[in-house]
């Protein structure tokens, strides 16, 4: 049999569905794949869709995969749900808005539960967007958990935001407060059948007009509507995502923004890599009497950390 | 690893039937168990509920149908595994199922099936110990 990695690149839906379980799970071995896998990344337009519980999230990601399906695109869908506090254990329904989609072999969507993380996003959703990434699938669009006005995470993981509003779902002092209005690349205001949708784009144009540096910026934030029932601004949306996406290779934003998050990868990496070492070196036991003696001002912490780069030869 | 892995289970209901407070109870009931459940919704075709394990990666199947299409949709969906390759999912069913059936349901390889009046805990218990051991220490 080949091996996973062969078969995720040669397109067994299985084998990236694996991939991703093996990813969300943490298991050892997946270092090594996602190692093998780097290479053929970085081709897919990674798109965060985010917005409040209830705002049409769901449905509109439903609509704009039917569009870029028209548009003869491999779409790979990421749905993230909250895990509960309580049980550990939770309800991933985006896929009863997205069934219709089931059964296109161009489609993979795959349920995530946060489990525990805040940001709006799963800890491994970054992973599971390399997985896809490497089995061919652009764009891919990464739904996130209904957030407040503070899960900002998905801006990390995304080259797009799209942020949703539904009508009547604040006024417009919430419209200027800071969190995920800040991060938004693309506004849609949905549900543009129901009564007040035209007020909120008035706000929220109002609130961007409101930011000084806009006359001077390269990307003007657009301000959409759309009528998912009646299937209304869905192709709008999509050119819209397209436009940011070329904004972003020709300003030479998508390589920048590509090499902060390296960096800070590769940072965070290191780091696991050095305490795994010290780990190895340092008893628990030991480092606990470390924490203890330092606190009760035996030792100091500096000269601490230099002895223990010097333990795992760093020094 | 194998103990700290949620359990992934699929929940779906096929037919034309649109009751589906009993799936949404199961639902509720398995999540509030610590494992994470894909709640798909009514009216699902075969193709669908196949697809959605494969990409799901799920531990276990349940189907819930109240509309007497039991031996017309479960035979597909047992076939659609197997033409795909899927041999280690847990795949069960509940709902109103007549006992003659029983026999020929777990013929095709539908490990339980729940009437009315099973208790959550009994389908939990069920889950738990009936998936694939090998499938939580997840080998490839």
């Amino acid at each position: 049999m080949q091996n996973i990695v062969e078969r995720l690149r040669n397109g067994d839906r299985r084998a990236l569905a694996r991939m991703v379980t093996l990813i969300e799970n943490e298991i050892p071995q997946t270092q090594h794949y996602l190692a093998e896998l780097h290479r053929y990344t970085g081709h897919a337009h990674i798109i965060g869709v985010t917005g409040a519980p209830g705002a049409g999230k769901s449905t509109l990601v439903t609509h704009l995969v039917r569009e870029l399906r028209r548009r003869e695109r491999k779409i790979g869908v990421i749905a993230v749900d909250p895990t509960s506090p309580f049980s550990g254990g939770a309800i991933l329904g985006d896929r009863i808005r997205m069934m219709e989609l089931s059964g296109d072999p161009n489609v993979f969507i795959r349920s995530m539960a946060s489990r525990g993380s805040l940001g709006g996003l799963a800890a491994s959703t970054r992973d599971v967007v390399r997985a896809m990434d490497a089995a061919g699938y652009d764009p891919i669009i990464i739904e996130t958990v209904g957030t407040g006005q503070a899960e900002v995470e998905v801006m990390r993981a995304a080259q797009t935001v799209l942020v949703v509003v539904a009508p009547g779902m604040g006024d417009d002092i919430q419209a200027i407060k800071a969190g995920i209005l800040e991060i938004a690349d693309i506004f849609v205001v949905s549900k543009a059948d129901k009564p007040g949708a035209d007020q909120t784009v008035a706000e929220l144009a109002m609130v961007l007009s409101l930011d000084p540096g806009r006359k001077k910026a390269p990307w003007r934030i657009p301000v959409l509507k759309t009528a998912a029932i009646k299937d209304q601004g869905i192709p709008q949306v999509v050119d819209a995502l397209q436009h940011h996406y070329e904004y972003l290779v020709e300003s030479g934003m998508l390589a920048s923004r590509a090499q902060r998050q390296v960096d800070s990868e590769l940072q965070a990496l290191v780091v696991h890599a050095v305490m795994k070492a010290l780990k190895v070196q340092v008893s628990e036991e030991e480092w606990q009497k470390l924490v203890e003696d330092i606190r009760i001002r035996e030792r100091d912490p500096y000269s601490v950390a230099r002895e223990l780069e010097e333990r795992i030869g760093l020094k | 690893m194998a103990d700290t892995r949620p359990i992934r289970v699929l929940v779906a209901k096929p037919g034309l039937d649109g009751h589906d407070r009993g799936a949404k109870v199961i639902a509720r009931a398995l999540r509030d168990a610590g494992m994470e459940v894909i709640y798909t919704g009514i009216r699902q075709t075969p193709e669908m509920i196949v697809e959605a394990a494969i990409q799901e990666d799920v531990d276990a199947i349940l189907m819930s149908i109240l509309s007497g299409a039991h031996m017309a949709i479960f035979p597909k969906v047992m076939e659609l595994l197997k033409q795909n390759g899927v041999d280690d999912v847990l795949v069960a069913a509940g709902g109103i199922l007549p006992d003659e059936d029983v026999p020929a349901i777990k013929a095709m390889g539908i490990k339980g099936c729940f009437g009315p009046g099973t208790s959550t805990e009994e389908i939990i218990e069920f889950v738990r110990t009936s998936i694939q051991a090998d499938r939580l220490t997840v080998e490839v």
